[in-house]
């Protein structure tokens, strides 16, 4: 298979690296060579989290070249609109899960929210799918990664890999009780 | 310490291990530079991680000089498969000569994920007897021994190439060209998906990738060198290998056209693929296509990291802010706390590495009668590298405050522990008592408050500054990110968060501009301020300092 490259983003606490691990996981359960690597300098402290994620056929760099994304997984409003500008490819998909943590600037007034209609206006011009997904009956935000990996699988995001996939990767790294919480709000958002 | 400790435990005839970040060699220098002048029999490995591109470090420092300067080999994996397989050899060839070598890996290699193939693991029975002894030596550098040790290091030098020669770790990639490529570590990577955007037409330069990069493999390069017209020395960071390759066609008189770097960006950052396509376009026009300029985030504000909501050091740069003069002069040092240069607080003008602030608060003290001197130093690096220059301070009578932010943990790089937490990596170890050992060492003006009580803390403060001598404030409060973590997994837990009373608010929005928790939300469209239930870990500290009493439980 052509390699395909992911670039995944959001705020220091929200996940990115649970969700990037499943997904490493699910791509080699479905038997991809693939590499990945995390960015997470600072990252509990409000920072920016990014990792990158590449599969297929003659990947040889873990590092997607910016630019280049063929897809584009955020947690967070602000950075789905940085990652999709900075990284994604023209045509490629954007998947972001849509909350907002502020950043400094917008707190202080001195820069404007990043809203959905400036993520659809970007994405209209070099014509990118944006797929926008949240859950309002979440109670536990570090939750929303799984909401965002089931609309990944449920909209095919990731060539070749499949649902079976993922559950074996979160099979992976979660146990007990939280695998079960986790499972059942990856399964409840397919049907 | 932890190279001294590791040398220790080499000497008695284990092999030992050793791991830094970039800037840790520097403090770890002073014993580092002997150690390849040493008989180590157990062997000694340095997994050293460097950062090109500051990913996470004050500077992007190139530490293959330390190598040079001390003579020690150098492997460079490009990614986990080979990290495995390179500190394999690295290690036995380390047993083999009885000498310490280093592993370079750099930020993207060690956060780099593959599927690694391990070997069998087959475990002996350790051997725990202390070999130590003085003849496996010399150990003293005396004068008399610095010269044969310095000799059979450079020695070395020569038989490590042979030895790397042989178990063939170099490795080529024949296209056919008459231009070639000289790279190492993950940039070869870089390289190889560059490569891929040659169009089929033309041909693909050769590719000679070291595994050891000091000392050089002169006779593998010199044959390279000799089946090419043109060698482009790939490097990121400084320019080593180029200099020792340029070294080795001017000695023989070749006629290979040799390219290093050739701009000022040629030195700086990492060696990303879209990097890597710039230079070599810029080296051989004609063999990529002119690349793109990537996006630019146009409309995105950035996103600095900042304190945590409910963090103890945004309590105490909010009181300390407000008794300090605009000239006064506040310095730094190394964790969570750095982030109080940024808006609102301002506070930390300055910070250059771990220990420093005493010191350097102590020289800006000089010659100054006119502008108070704070500066800050968190708790792990109090015992890390903070004491020295705290003496200093006493002994030499500067007139400074030191302000320690106790938080009890090593926050800023993941909760480690520290001297004065009670237990070590592996058990309950005695906690050392700060502030005793502040007085041990005959600080006589002390003072100590929890930063959340910001009357008390703004009452010391102005006290500790007008003292005309040394003195320290001790701003505690644990590190509420570690608390709230610990908080979560008692059950039944359901901390309150705090809300604001719209009706008392009078939009001075002090919370925001002076307070600075991130838990507040800035509705842009009506100008209220609300609070994000998800960040808020209700701890109240915002509370009192709301003019309008308007932040409620």
């Amino acid at each position: 298979m052509k390699a395909f490259s992911i670039y995944l983003c959001g705020v220091g606490g929200q996940g990115i690296g649970l969700l990037a691990e499943v997904l490493l996981r699910a791509i080699d359960y479905g038997g991809f060579p693939a590499k990945a690597v995390d960015t997470h300098g600072l990252a509990q402290r409000g920072g920016i989290v990014v990792s990158h994620l590449r599969y297929g056929d003659n990947v040889f760099s873990p590092l997607v070249p910016a630019g280049k994304s063929d897809l584009v997984i955020a947690l967070e409003r602000h950075e789905a609109l940085r990652g999709a500008e900075c990284m994604l490819r023209r045509g490629g998909s954007l998947i972001y899960y849509n909350t907002v943590l502020q950043p400094l600037s917008v707190r202080l007034g001195k820069a404007e929210e990043v809203t959905e209609e400036h993520i659809a206006q970007f994405c209209g011009r070099e014509n990118i799918r944006v797929v926008t997904v949240s859950d309002e009956s979440l109670v536990d935000p570090r939750m929303q990664n799984i909401v965002v990996l089931a609309h990944i699988n449920r909209r095919q995001l990731l060539p070749g890999v499949h649902r079976d996939h993922m559950e074996k990767a979160l099979g992976d790294l979660l146990a007990g009780s939280l695998l079960e919480k986790n499972l059942e709000l990856f399964h409840a958002v397919e049907e | 310490m932890a190279t001294e400790v590791a040398l220790g435990a080499a000497l008695n005839g284990h092999l030992a291990t050793v791991f830094f970040k970039s800037v840790g060699l520097n403090v770890a220098a002073d014993t580092f530079m002997q150690l390849s002048l040493l008989n180590i029999p157990g062997g000694m490995v340095i997994v050293l991680g460097d950062d090109p591109g500051a990913n996470s470090s004050q500077n992007e420092q190139d530490n293959r000089h330390y190598a040079y300067l001390s003579y020690t080999p150098v492997f460079e994996p490009a990614g986990p498969a080979e990290v495995y397989s390179y500190y394999l050899e690295a290690a036995s060839l380390s047993r083999e000569m009885e000498k310490v070598i280093i592993l370079r890996l750099t930020t993207h290699v060690c956060h780099a994920k593959e599927k690694v193939a391990f070997q069998d693991y087959t475990p002996t029975e350790p051997d725990n007897t202390p070999r130590f002894s003085g003849k496996n030596g010399p150990y003293i550098p005396i004068t008399s021994a610095v010269f044969p040790l310095k000799r059979k290091a450079l020695q070395q030098l020569d038989d490590i190439v042979d030895r790397v020669d042989e178990r063939g770790l170099h490795t080529t990639v024949e296209n056919n060209s008459r231009l070639g490529i000289i790279t190492s570590g993950h940039v070869y990577l870089s390289l190889r998906e560059v490569l891929q955007m040659v169009p089929p037409t033309s041909t693909k330069p050769d590719i000679l990738k070291l595994a050891m990069v000091y000392p050089i493999p002169r006779r593998t390069i010199l044959d390279f060198l000799n089946k090419h017209d043109e060698v482009k020395v790939l490097e990121e960071l400084d320019d080593g290998l180029e200099r020792s390759i340029k070294a080795i066609a001017y000695d023989l008189g070749l006629q290979t056209r040799i390219i290093g770097k050739n701009r000022i960006d040629d030195w700086i950052g990492e060696y990303t693929p879209e990097k890597v396509e710039h230079i070599l376009h810029a080296t051989w026009p004609e063999l990529l296509e002119t690349p793109q300029l990537p996006r630019q985030a146009s409309q995105t504000p950035p996103r600095p990291p900042q304190m945590c909501p409910g963090c103890g050091h945004r309590s105490a740069f909010h009181a300390i802010s407000a008794i300090l003069a605009d000239e006064d002069i506040t310095v730094a040092d190394i964790g969570c706390h750095t982030l109080g240069f940024q808006e609102p607080y301002n506070i930390g003008e300055i910070v250059l590495c771990m220990g420093a602030s005493p010191g350097i608060g102590s020289g800006l003290s000089l010659f100054n009668t006119t502008r108070k001197v704070v500066a800050f130093l968190g708790d792990s690096t109090f015992f890390h590298a903070g004491l020295p220059g705290i003496v200093n301070s006493l002994f030499n009578k500067h007139n400074l405050t030191l302000v320690l932010m106790e938080n009890g943990t090593t926050a800023m790089t993941g909760h480690q522990d520290h001297p004065a937490s009670g237990k070590n990596f592996n058990e309950i170890s005695a906690a050392i008592p700060v502030r005793q050992v502040l007085a041990g060492l005959g600080v006589d003006s002390i003072f100590e408050t929890d930063t959340y009580k910001q009357e008390e803390l703004r009452t010391i403060m102005r006290q500790a500054i007008n003292e005309e001598r040394f003195s320290v404030v001790i701003a505690k409060h644990p590190c509420m990110l570690l608390f709230a973590k610990k908080q979560r997994k008692v059950k039944g837990n359901n901390p309150y968060k705090v809300h604001i009373d719209q009706e008392a608010c009078d939009r001075i929005k002090a919370c925001i501009a002076q307070f600075g928790c991130p838990s507040f939300i800035n509705n842009q469209s009506d100008g209220t301020i609300t609070v994000n239930k998800d960040l808020c870990i209700g701890d109240g500290s915002c509370i009192p300092t709301c003019p309008s009493k308007a932040i409620k439980r």
